[in-house]
């Protein structure tokens, strides 16, 4: 007998396992095919068949070589349960299961010598989200009557920019008892409260970006609502740039500076003024750790937006050469403030932490007034690429720190003057127009939302370990991928036409969230609004606690 | 539910009028408590107008306490007017021991105190009264002004008119300017504070219906003036936000509307003022009211205005006849005070305007 090989990788050591049913298998070759990551491949087997020809049982036996599907023994080309196999099978075949004795974790570890690198999300907690332990529980009921979501009209904009405390404003009485203006302001947008959130050109397909430019440009358009979208790291295609679909734009700026050249080479150019400017100092998913563009993912399109060979792409944990709050304040806003002549708002985006507080006070008591947001991004967020260790291990959850961020200012009696916008995990249910109107009564202004317009497009990955590849370049389903033949597979139109449709049933939704507490603009801050059926939660919230 | 009212004349009036205003609607209110806030003073106060007299309701010890501490700041009285009550038995009142509305000189070393300190002065002391009276339930300090009396009581107001001899109009007890509500705040703890109207500082403000932005405009008004506490009721918002719109940021009264209820934002980019009307609406968004309203407001100069919410939830008329104007959350208040007036003339103000009286009764409506 052979010895055993115990350091052989099997499909019981993967986290995912291919049932197969060969009875129901006509070997069309469709799932083959369509796995991007190579995780099943097509493999003969020998088959004793005992079978008997006569009129009478004569059993004989025949030995014959089929073809069969099989998983890949392999740690680089393993299922990842993505599903798309069972997809396109015509005869319910095959499928992935979830292997919950997996020992992935750590042969990948003991083979490779190297930290696991995945994308997607923390798969760590499958608890009931904090969220989830929040009500709308103050209905308009006699003394003030609800509102009709259908018949009444509802304000549902919210602030991107600096915003002055009224007796700063400059504005002064004229003779005839009107306010007139008496020098400038911070710009303000108003927009719509939900953003949708920075993904980069490098880590979406050119299709799924397309597809995300498209629905920005209908929602305004088409459908009047003011919808942002952030470009995320790695620049902008310069015909955007040129366009005048440009004020939908939020351009971000990271750590690596990547395509900012182009940016500012396509400044005279430039018919509008985009939305405003992001400064990326952190991520929510993977705090303290920079961009990660996997060299597989920095196709020519790439290269050319961020001036950059093909190589593996980091950005730096750290702005270089900022190392205090002030010096942020003062070096980056102002040149970024300056570099539009201080009509586009910038604002800064962090990864929550247990001091965001402190951050958030320095801006707020930044006597320039020049940050035009704080946008805190919590540990639940999806990311293109990161160590998995980072992902799962570190960061902080969004819920109570957007409220101590809201509750630090209403204590200096500073609240909307450094608009609050939360992202992180927001949507995980699929229903974000709840989640973002907990966060808006909480103290958000608005939220911002990245890994759930992936999944409006079609992603497959989830909480619990599916998928999750898009640091491969071999996102099945087209979003996060460079592959030519992969990103085919997404139709453009389709995913603009789901966003489009998914805000606009969101929209529907914030109303019927408004009318029965009597409001007919957005409640921030109005956490009387809000009751939870968990005591810590409630006490840690500051708001009421019911059972 | 509250029913407010106000009435403002070239004649002083007495407040049996505001009574008799009331009573008519008191199948709209719970019948609860009265209050009222006189401003524009005749009768015994008529030639005491520039200084400030003190409402209070209070305890022995209270009112001694309240007048050791005057005396101990120098105020000296200068006249002192405790209403006759008359307690029969039977009547629906939680009274205070005491009702004295004193007025007072400044201090020697105010005489040449521009008015801005001598108003400082009278919030301080009265909010240092307050605090002190506050103990024990010793009494309750309404107000403390020059030319303005205050009176709020817990009961049934026909049986509160009766213990104040309200009913019977004299000469002595008049004023130009009076609002008044019948009803103890019902949603919060019933506290003698918490019954509109609202006074501070020469205006004065009260409303009918619930506040939903509470919490952010109280949130907001505390770091804003030292003034603003209590917070015993939703309404007292529109007060503050009143105050600290036209006192302290010293714009124009029609600002007032567009810090409550700003217009929608697509009616705002279409203005020519758009660019004010968007950063007000962005710096004041916490001053935002939502729920259904309807306030009566009285600035330091006795303008008495009206508005209401976005939605027009809560109703308000406003009857005139030649030398009176007023308000009411019901008509029939207004037939009984002014049955003679020309009723096609009423006005029912809608939700984006501002009903204003000057001192020549002069009526304006201001579109927002
Ligand atoms: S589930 Fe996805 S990764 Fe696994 S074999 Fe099927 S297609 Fe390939
Ligand atoms: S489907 Fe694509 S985007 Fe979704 S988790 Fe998989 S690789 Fe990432």
């Amino acid at each position: 007998m052979e010895t055993m090989k115990i350091h052989d990788v099997t499909p019981n050591d993967l986290p995912w396992k291919i049932r197969y049913d060969a009875s129901r298998c006509t070997l069309c070759g469709s799932c083959t095919a369509a796995c991007s990551f190579r995780a099943i491949a097509p493999k003969v087997e020998r088959r004793r068949m005992v079978f008997s020809e006569g009129d009478f049982p004569e059993p004989k036996q025949r030995f014959s070589a089929v073809p069969v599907i099989r998983q890949v023994n392999s740690v680089t080309n393993y299922c990842r349960g993505c599903g798309i196999c069972e997809k396109v099978c015509p005869n319910d075949a095959i499928a992935p299961v979830r292997n919950v004795d997996t020992r992935h974790p750590l042969v990948v570890r003991c083979l490779a010598g190297d930290s696991i690198k995945r994308g997607g999300r923390k798969n760590l907690e499958a608890t009931v989200r904090t969220l989830d332990k929040l009500r709308v529980g103050r209905i308009s009921q006699m003394t003030d009557p609800s509102l009709d979501a259908q018949r009444h009209t509802f304000d549902l904009l919210s602030p991107f920019g600096r915003i002055l405390p009224a007796g700063k404003l400059p504005l002064k009485v004229n003779a005839e008892g009107k306010l007139v203006p008496d020098g400038q302001a911070p710009p303000v947008r108003w927009i719509y409260p939900v953003i949708i959130g920075d993904m980069s050109i490098g880590a979406l397909s050119w299709r799924m970006w397309e597809g995300v430019a498209m629905a920005t440009a209908y929602l305004n358009e088409e459908c009047g609502l003011p919808v942002r979208m952030c470009s995320g790291e790695g620049g902008v295609p310069v015909r955007l740039l040129k366009s005048r679909f440009l004020k939908y734009m939020i351009l971000q700026i990271a750590s690596g500076h990547f395509g900012w050249n182009r940016i500012v080479k396509a400044m005279p150019h430039m018919v509008e003024d985009p939305a405003g400017v992001l400064i990326k100092i952190g991520q929510g998913a993977k705090p303290g750790d920079g961009g990660l563009l996997m060299a597989q993912k920095v196709a020519e399109h790439i290269q050319a937006i961020r001036g950059v060979p093909k190589a593996d792409l980091l950005s730096p944990p750290n702005h270089q050469g900022l190392y205090s709050i002030e010096e942020s304040v003062q070096k980056m806003f102002l040149s970024f403030n300056a570099a539009f002549k201080f009509r586009v708002p910038v604002a800064i985006k962090v990864a929550a932490s247990s001091t965001s507080v402190s951050v958030f006070n320095n801006l707020v008591r930044d006597p320039y007034n020049i940050v035009g947001g704080f946008f805190v991004d919590g540990i639940d967020g999806g990311t293109g690429a990161a160590h998995e260790v980072s992902l799962d291990h570190t960061g902080h959850p969004i819920v109570s720190k957007l409220r101590d961020c809201y509750l630090a200012a209403v204590a200096q009696g500073r609240q909307g003057q450094i608009p609050l916008w939360a992202g992180g995990g927001l949507g995980r249910t699929g229903d974000l127009a709840a989640d973002a109107f907990k966060m808006i009564c909480l103290g958000a202004s608005g939220v911002f939302t990245g890994r759930l317009i992936l999944q409006m497009a079609g992603c497959v990955g989830n909480d619990m370990g599916r998928c999750n590849a898009c640091n491969t370049g071999l996102c099945p389903a087209g979003i996060t991928t460079q592959e030519p033949a992969l990103a085919h597979r997404l139709d453009p139109e389709k995913v603009a036409q789901n966003i489009v449709n998914y805000f606009l049933a969101m929209d529907q939704e914030f109303k019927k969230l408004m009318a029965p507490i009597g409001n007919s603009a957005l409640p921030v801050g109005r956490s009387d609004a809000l009751v939870s059926t968990d005591r810590g939660v409630a006490e840690r919230l500051q708001i009421q606690y019911v059972c | 539910m509250c029913r407010i009212g106000a009435i403002k004349s070239l004649n002083y009036i007495h407040p049996s009028q505001a009574l008799l205003l009331m009573q008519s609607q008191q199948k709209g209110h719970d019948n609860s408590g009265f209050a009222m806030v006189m401003q524009d003073l005749g009768g015994i106060f008529e030639g005491y107008k520039h200084l400030p007299t003190l409402s209070l309701a209070c305890t022995d010890e209270g009112l001694k306490l309240a007048e050791d501490m005057l005396h101990a700041a120098g105020f000296q009285r200068v006249l002192q007017w405790v209403p006759e009550t008359n307690p029969q038995p039977g009547l629906d009142i939680i009274a205070m021991p005491n009702y004295v509305f004193e007025t007072f000189d400044y201090p020697k070393h105010y005489k040449k105190a521009t008015d801005q300190e001598k108003e400082d002065l009278l919030l301080d002391m009265r909010l240092k009264l307050r605090t002190a009276l506050e103990e024990d339930e010793m009494g309750f300090v309404y107000s403390f002004w020059p030319d303005v009396v205050t009176l709020k009581e817990i009961g049934d107001p026909r049986d509160i008119g009766t213990y104040f001899n309200l009913w019977e109009p004299d000469t002595k007890f008049t004023a130009r300017v009076i609002t008044a509500q019948c009803r103890q705040n019902t949603n919060y703890d019933i506290v003698r504070y918490a019954a509109h109207p609202f006074f501070l500082q020469g205006y004065t403000a009260l409303a009918n219906g619930e506040n939903t932005f509470y919490q952010k405009n109280k949130e907001m008004q505390r770091k804003l003036h030292r003034g603003y506490i209590g917070f015993e009721s939703d309404s007292q918002c529109f007060l503050y936000t009143l105050h600290y719109v036209h006192r302290q940021l010293k714009w124009p009264l029609s600002y007032y509307k567009h810090v409550v209820t700003p217009l929608p934002f697509e009616t705002i980019e279409k203005r020519d003022d758009a660019q004010q009307l968007l950063a007000i609406r962005q710096s004041l968004s916490h001053l935002e009211i939502n729920g259904p309203n309807t306030i009566i407001g009285v600035l330091p100069d006795g303008t008495l205005f009206t508005c209401c919410d976005a939605k027009k939830l809560r109703p308000i008329v406003v009857g005139r006849s030649a030398d009176t104007v007023a308000f009411s959350s019901e008509v029939c208040g207004i037939n009984e005070i002014l049955p003679d007036r020309d009723w096609e003339t009423d006005i029912y103000p809608h939700e984006r305007e501002i009903v204003v009286i000057g001192n020549d009764l002069e009526v304006q409506r201001w579109k927002q």
